[in-house]
């Protein structure tokens, strides 16, 4: 393996991780504040249609991210209503909705399109294009650090960025402020959250719809950037792998993102190879897969440092009577 | 303490909940321009207009059946499954084994075997969450999750690299012999002078499915062991303190659900397919979630639920194939159907609850002559 392919294989990882990353980062919000959120997929699937329908029919990218954001807080609105104003359990509102996306995308791009489930293909000003950074094409020539700055960090659609971007921003927000604080403290013992006067309701909606938007984002990259239109299915498990790098980060910002990152590396290497041979033991693509959801139940399983979830996540506040 | 009659919970709560994802159903067909009437006239005229219908849709509920039967019997001791698809894979890998590699000389004494191999791989499947969630407190809901994934991997891996005939090119197990072949509902019905469509797809596994019910009925309510799955399902302290061990508990409950969504396979596969194909559980393990909410977790109920998205998909197929509504509309139902009897239970059940209050308070104001002092009369809803 040449040092060009292995610019391409981590430039692929980062395309491919970056859709897990909004996702988890997503899930992170919302689990911190005690709000399980297995309608990740679902999100982004949505997402992804509404993203790439407006994006087909106005022409303009930035509207169907902003339909997309706005698809993924609908269902955001519908999860919280469910698991936090009616108190219901949170686990089979995430199932719910996935299947509603899962059903409700292709109907409405079979009624809008006629294209058996799909979005024309975006062209032109429809999709994200690649950005690219300052003094790329003059620092290449630089042996080793040119082609990494020009191939690997350059040259991403503007969503990459804020992807990687709202990784010190989530850090900051959850470790550094008030409602960091506050929100963190709602997922682990919401009574004492409320016995301070704050809202433990107000605090769990706001979580919720960050989730919401960072979904929505993740599937306007997925339809708009990584891809040229959405089709049926498009997000194809990417929700729940981005909920296993979430437990093997340990509900962390920095380890969401490397462990993002492994996944999105996988996913690059069961890619561009088939099979791989190591010294005569073939490795078969479908260990690739599922691989991330091995690693994930061996960390859940405790044998590599535990996994703890925020104690309050999953059991609606019930205020003392 | 009573709220409620029983009757309201076990009865008008689903029949409200079914009658709201029935009402935003006919809105999303209103929605993408068709007519809900004519669509419902296609799903009754496809599903149940003819024999062949009937077969389809009895053969659908026969899988619902097994799976809904697998979420039901983790319910009843807290635990959710959501991993039926998986283990219904795993059931057909079972069942594949024992149809291809053991020559049978009667279906019968193959659809024992193979039943038992189907309910010891759905169960093996299972058992690995069960165990890491009764002793190192994994999440059993994310496990399952997982599980489903590494079962889809490893029967893609089965069916390409392992169990494919030499110079097939399609991902499938080469068909299963003869003497395995599941007598269908047509040569069933035949000796007794009943016609029945040939070319459906009901089999024999519909008496085994229905078996199932009336054995996990028995189980739940008339065992000590069924007794216990509820005690720990109804609390986990109390069920501690009066000796269950929640170890035990967990591990059967969900050995039992793993063999029960693993049994679907002996329909789909053995009876229907008659050979292992990839995607060969078409999402059952998953609506088996929606059948065992809405039946209420009661063998009876789910049966009656199985019956109905039996009816669903049929019906949701022929309108696939003779109006303009993709299949994906039972998708949506499905949905539905799990948002209001699972996740907003309590946006039907809390003004119930209310109603009934203010109905009982009323009837026992008029009865007992004077009312009690410092009552204010209630409002039946908000």
């Amino acid at each position: 393996m040449d040092f060009d392919t292995i610019i391409q294989v981590l430039d692929s990882t980062v395309r491919l991780a970056t859709p897990l990353l909004l996702a988890c980062l997503a899930g992170l919000y919302s689990e911190r504040s005690g709000i399980f959120d297995i309608g990740l997929e679902g999100k982004m699937l949505a997402a992804a249609f509404f993203s790439a329908a407006l994006a087909a029919i106005t022409g303009s990218v930035w509207l169907g991210l902003l339909a997309g954001i706005a698809a993924s807080l609908t269902l955001s609105l519908l999860h919280g209503l469910a698991s936090i104003t009616f108190r219901g359990n949170q686990l089979i509102s995430g199932v719910a909705i996935n299947f509603l996306a899962a059903g409700m995308t292709v109907l409405i791009a079979q009624d809008w399109f006629q294209q058996g489930g799909r979005t024309p293909a975006l062209i032109g000003a429809g999709r994200f294009t690649p950005v690219e950074l300052p003094l790329a094409q003059t620092l290449s020539g630089v042996p080793v650090l040119g082609p990494v700055y020009a191939e690997l960090i350059s040259g991403h659609s503007i969503l990459v960025y804020v992807a990687f971007l709202a990784v010190p921003a989530t850090w900051w927000l959850l470790f550094r402020t008030r409602f960091g604080l506050r929100l963190r403290a709602v997922g682990e013992n919401p009574a004492a959250v409320d016995t301070a006067g704050v809202s433990v309701i107000g605090l769990r909606y706001a979580a919720v719809m960050i989730c919401g938007v960072l979904c929505g984002i993740a599937g306007a990259y997925l339809a708009t950037a990584l891809q040229a239109g959405f089709v049926k299915d498009m997000t194809a498990g990417r929700g729940f792998i981005a909920l296993a790098a979430l437990i093997f980060a340990k509900w962390r910002p920095w380890q969401a993102m490397w462990a993002c990152l492994l996944f999105g590396l996988l996913q690059a290497i069961a890619l561009r190879y088939q099979n791989i041979d190591l010294g005569g033991i073939s490795i078969p693509v479908q260990a690739m897969d599922a691989l991330p959801y091995i690693l994930t139940v061996v960390i859940l399983a405790g044998f590599v440092g535990k996994a703890i979830p925020p104690r309050a996540g999953g059991e609606p506040y019930v205020k003392e009577r | 303490m009573d709220k409620m009659p029983k009757w309201a919970d076990v009865v008008l709560i689903p029949l409200i909940s079914l009658l709201l994802a029935t009402i935003l159903s006919a809105l999303v067909i209103l929605g993408i321009g068709e007519d809900p009437i004519a669509a419902v006239k296609i799903m009754f005229d496809g599903a149940l207009g003819s024999t062949y219908g009937w077969g389809y849709t009895l053969y659908y509920a026969t899988n619902f059946m097994f799976t809904g039967l697998a979420v039901a019997v983790a319910f009843h001791a807290r635990l959710f499954n959501i991993g039926g698809e998986g283990q219904a894979m795993l059931g057909g890998l079972g069942v594949a084994m024992a149809c291809l590699y053991v020559p049978w000389p009667h279906w019968s004494i193959a659809l024992l075997a193979a039943g038992v191999a189907a309910m010891l791989f759905g169960a093996a499947w299972a058992a690995i969450p069960a165990y890491l969630q009764a002793r190192r407190g994994s999440h059993i809901v994310i496990t399952t999750i997982m599980f489903n994934f590494i079962a889809a991997a490893l029967l893609n891996y089965m069916l390409v690299n392992v169990m494919r005939p030499e110079g097939s090119m399609d991902p499938a197990t080469e068909r299963f012999p003869a003497a395995v072949h599941l007598p269908t509902l047509h040569e069933l019905l035949a000796p007794l002078g009943i016609g029945f469509s040939k070319s459906a797809p009901a089999n024999v596994s519909l008496l085994v499915a229905i078996a199932a019910c009336v054995l996990v009925w028995a189980l739940i309510w008339r065992t000590r062991l069924g007794y216990e799955i509820r005690a720990y399902g109804h609390s986990e302290t109390g069920a501690r303190y009066a000796g269950i061990s929640p170890f035990r508990i967990t591990m059967i409950a969900m050995l039992i659900s793993g063999a029960l969504a693993g049994l679907m396979a002996i329909n789909n596969v053995m009876g229907e397919a008659e050979r292992l194909v990839l995607n060969s559980t078409e999402g059952a393990g998953f609506i088996g979630i929606a059948v065992a909410l809405m039946g209420r977790s009661h063998p009876f109920g789910v049966f009656l639920a199985a019956l109905l998205f039996g009816f669903l998909f049929q019906g949701g197929a022929e309108l696939a194939l003779w109006s303009n509504i993709p299949r994906e509309l039972i998708v949506v139902i499905q949905a539905l159907v799990i948002l209001f009897t699972g996740a907003l239970d309590n946006m039907v059940r809390m003004p119930l609850e209310r109603l009934f209050l203010a109905l009982g308070n009323r009837r026992r104001d008029m009865g007992e002559g004077a009312p009690l002092p410092e009552r204010k009369p209630t409002q039946p809803t908000e």
